[in-house]
């Protein structure tokens, strides 16, 4: 974390509600990212899902997503993440949006 | 089982979405309203102002029940380097009665009224409903949606994409087929809470007055701006952000939002407030050359999803273009039912109707804006020079004589790398953008 921001990640994302799917709506290919040298997933998404793992691959964690679309947007590898809406529901619940 | 059928299928209740699906039910048509969040609103957010004027025929009176936090009566444009910052503050009393101009808004207060308003007129709000994809003909013709619910397909004479800057549906029809990341932009945000009698003094404020602060130049090295509005106990402070500058700089989003939050102008304004919901959105703000196409067969596109945002400098605006967009798509759609003719030559109408009107007349005239008010010079050099200028005349640096205000520009240009023809074709380009 930047000693500019007040508030720890894990504090920062307890203030938003979500209502956790039983399926990701976002699937992560693993060896398309072993390659991947850039990782702009990992600094852009406001969640920080994206985390890399020591074998050069991505670690993703679907459960705590905005359902923003950046990952998908700024990802330079055709497929390498497939995203879709959760389930009817479940997701993200903003209240003060 | 048969599915459901409608005449008319609007997916996502928002802004769009119930203006449209308000238009359709009160021409008497049968619509279903779906959202796939558990309440309109739930999947939405924005910086905080709406732009009431467009409801005035749609909802007239719309002030005395909208749910509204503060009416905006203040309007502050900041221009800052990070240790500098000029600001042309603006209030008036006009701003704080009826018919008001600006008004800060929750997303899950403000959506589930407009969405509610289409139930009153008839429309069937289906919510914690996917859309998964579209019900098409072999010809292509579009004529429903399927959803993730069991026998969960809603055929219909005609579908409204109103399902949000990723517009899945634009894309499956074939309609936005180059969504480019440099047309852009991330939105983060957090709300902070302060009482309001602090909000009050510390904005100089009353009752339901509100403040409206843009910020260029707080975020660094990444193309974008910040804003600061009031609510009523609560205070929404965040940063937009050009996805490719973005990832560009290795910095991530909330960094940014902390960054402007530490400048000696803005800490003042947020200090002791406490954080109570962090959230972000993707914002399409690429105007008008680059929207999708706006119809098809048997389908329309509104709101967000037709990429109808204005992001032009000191107009920063798209709940506005998302109900004056969707209630055109809506009045499109009830006209081709009327005449039982979906098909893709009637369904062009939209597009001549919103040319008509701000929707798009906006969008053409700044069409030049969004590209303009991202560029380096823009965002970086002219907010340095404007600073150090006003630094110069400001500073009284006896037993020096005064520098005179040309000298004082020559060097601040210098200073920042702007030259003489920067500033010849930047200023031809801002008077063609907004002149």
């Amino acid at each position: 974390m930047s000693a500019l921001s007040q508030v720890g990640f894990e504090d920062r994302m307890a203030t938003v509600e979500f209502r956790v799917a039983p399926d990701a709506h976002i699937v992560v290919d693993g060896d398309q990212c072993r390659g991947c040298t850039t990782r702009e997933c990992v600094t852009a998404c406001p969640a920080h899902l994206f985390v890399p793992t020591a074998d050069g691959g991505i670690l993703f964690n679907y459960e705590e997503c905005f359902e923003c679309g950046t990952c998908y947007m700024v990802c330079n590898r055709a497929g390498a993440i497939s995203w879709r809406y959760p389930e009817g529901g479940c997701g993200v619940v903003f209240r003060r949006g | 089982m048969s599915p459901q059928t409608f005449d008319a299928v609007v997916v996502g209740a928002g802004p769009a979405g119930s203006a449209a699906a308000l238009e359709i039910a009160r021409a008497g048509r049968s619509v279903a309203l779906i959202e796939r969040g558990p309440f309109p609103g739930a999947k939405n957010m924005f910086g905080g102002v709406v732009y009431g004027r467009i409801l005035d025929t749609l909802v007239p009176g719309w002030w005395e029940q909208a749910p509204v936090q503060r009416w905006v009566t203040r309007r502050a444009t900041m221009v800052m380097t990070p240790t500098q910052a000029l600001t042309i503050d603006y209030r008036t009393d006009s701003w704080s009665r009826p018919p008001y101009n600006g008004a800060t808004v929750y997303r899950a207060d403000f959506d589930p009224w407009l969405a509610g308003l289409a139930q009153d007129a008839g429309a069937e709000l289906i919510c914690s409903t996917t859309v998964t994809g579209l019900i098409r003909e072999a010809s292509g013709r579009v004529r429903g949606v399927r959803t993730d619910r069991p026998d969960g397909e809603i055929t219909a004479q005609v579908v409204l994409a109103c399902d949000g800057v990723n517009s899945f549906l634009a894309k499956e029809a074939g309609l936005y087929p180059h969504a480019d990341p440099g047309h852009f932009t991330l939105g983060v945000k957090e709300v902070l809470a302060l009482p309001r009698e602090e909000i009050d003094t510390r904005f100089g404020l009353s009752g339901l007055e509100g403040a409206d602060f843009e910020i260029m130049g707080c975020t660094g090295d990444i193309p974008g701006g910040g804003f600061l509005y009031t609510n009523l106990d609560t205070l929404s402070v965040g940063v937009v952000l050009r996805l490719t500058g973005l990832t560009k700089s290795g910095r991530r989003p909330e960094e940014v939002i902390a960054g402007m939050k530490s400048h000696p102008v803005i800490a003042p304004l947020v200090a002791g407030a406490e954080l109570k919901e962090y959230s972000g959105h993707l914002i399409p703000e690429g105007g008008y050359d680059a929207m999708p196409q706006l119809s098809g067969d048997g389908i329309l596109v509104a709101g967000d999803a037709a990429a109808l945002t204005l992001a032009a400098g000191i107009w920063l605006e798209g709940v506005n273009f998302a109900i004056g967009s969707g209630a055109a798509a809506g009045a499109t759609a009830a006209d081709a039912l009327a005449k039982g003719d979906t098909g893709p030559a009637a369904l062009s109408a939209y597009r001549r109707r919103l040319e008509g009107n701000f929707v798009l007349a906006d969008h053409r005239k700044l069409r030049r804006a969004p590209d303009f008010i991202l560029s380096e010079r823009v965002q970086h050099r002219y907010p340095a020079m404007v600073c150090g200028l006003v630094e110069d005349l400001y500073t009284v640096t006896n037993p020096q004589p005064k520098p005179g205000g040309l000298r004082a520009a020559r060097r601040q240009m210098r200073k920042a790398g702007v030259t003489l023809w920067d500033l010849a074709r930047d200023g031809w380009t801002a008077w063609r953008t907004f002149g």
